[in-house]
């Protein structure tokens, strides 16, 4: 039995949309149910590895209903599987289960979604802004973002040359 | 003594212009290169070019060793204070050339992750143009530097005390408080 055949029986009550492209194969699943569902995939369908948690903003999308999606890709390293796993959450607070308590590599991937996106992950240990430097107060991903020229630039000093 | 007295290998001058001369054929520059202008900075400093015809050659990895900067490339707000506390580590008297369109202004990287332009953060005495400059062109601008070094240098580095505005523009420049401004107003309408 697939992994997608072993979802739709064992969360027949849900709303989970099925997808696919070629040998891509993708689910929605709503919010509420991911940290259920991820686990299902990890612990009785050995999808072992997380191997990239991202998110798209669709401010501002034709025929989108919610703010942001979140992605994960899992992968089978017994079968060599894919399955995307997306879900949406919503302004002012995006908030989802920390998935680091199933993937040890979900700590960093989810450190960059809150640093690019703001989505914040209950539950991770550490969740601090990985790439952007600490005084930075902006989500440099989100579409409200400008494009050009900001910078965070308020906690650097201004050297002249008389004092240095 | 009249001057008829003086012996040839005797010069006349005064201490500034004396320490000045020595100071600007002897730089010792300290290579911040982060971009592909440091490639081009290590095309000057080998044979082709030869950067040693100018007394520059001597690149030292220690700003302890050095007393010139080349800001060679794009500077990531990251790496600001990096390249603050290296010039701060540098010992007087000392010089900033700010080499590439990057360095000196951001260059096309407009971006929230890069500097634009050092100047706004660090002093800068001169600046190369170019994206990335030909070594010609730097050899150009350290030819320049030290033709400020020979004509305005003093022995105890009076002239740098007296620069006490930054260099640059403000950190914040009109054209970004405007964008940011509107940023938000697109915000407001759209919730």
């Amino acid at each position: 039995m697939s992994a997608e055949d072993a979802l739709k029986s064992k969360f027949s009550g849900d709303e989970l949309a099925f997808s696919q492209f070629r040998d891509n194969h993708r689910v929605v699943v709503p919010a509420a149910k991911l940290f259920e569902i991820l686990a299902f995939l990890k612990n009785e369908q050995h999808f072992d590895m997380l191997a990239e948690v991202t998110a798209v903003d669709y401010l501002e999308y034709d025929g989108a209903k919610d703010r942001f999606g979140v992605v994960y890709v899992l992968v089978s390293t017994k079968s060599g599987e894919r399955l995307v796993i997306k879900t949406f959450v919503n302004d002012p607070e995006p908030l989802l289960p920390s998935v680091y308590s199933l993937w040890k590599s979900a700590d960093w991937l989810e450190r960059e979604v809150y640093d690019m996106f703001g989505i914040r992950f209950s539950g991770h240990p550490d969740l601090r802004r990985i790439l952007t430097p600490d005084e930075f107060t902006a989500y440099p991903l989100r579409k409200d973002y400008p494009l050009k020229g900001r910078g965070e630039r308020h906690n650097f000093p201004v050297l002249t040359r008389a004092e240095s | 003594m009249a001057m008829k007295d003086v012996p040839d290998n005797i010069f006349m001058t005064s201490l500034d212009a004396a320490a000045s001369w020595a100071r600007s054929n002897s730089l010792w520059p300290m290579p911040f290169a982060t971009a592909c202008c440091g490639i081009e900075l290590m095309a000057t400093a080998s044979s082709r070019f030869d950067l040693a015809r100018f007394g520059a050659e001597v690149m030292r990895f220690s700003p302890r060793q050095c007393d010139l900067m080349i800001v060679a490339g794009r500077v990531v707000m990251k790496m600001l204070p990096v390249l603050q506390r290296i010039w701060l580590q540098m010992p007087e008297p000392k010089w900033c050339i700010s080499m590439g369109a990057c360095a000196c202004t951001g260059g096309v990287f407009d971006t929230y992750a890069v500097v634009q332009g050092v100047d706004r953060f660090i002093p800068v005495d001169l600046y190369v143009p170019g994206c990335p400059p030909r070594p010609e062109q730097l050899m150009a601008g350290i030819i320049a530097l030290q033709d400020k070094i020979k004509h305005g240098g003093t022995l105890n580095g009076t002239e740098f005390g007296k620069r006490t505005q930054p260099t640059g523009p403000t950190p914040y420049d009109l054209d970004e408080l405007i964008r940011i401004r509107e940023a938000n107003e697109k915000l407001i309408s759209l919730n």
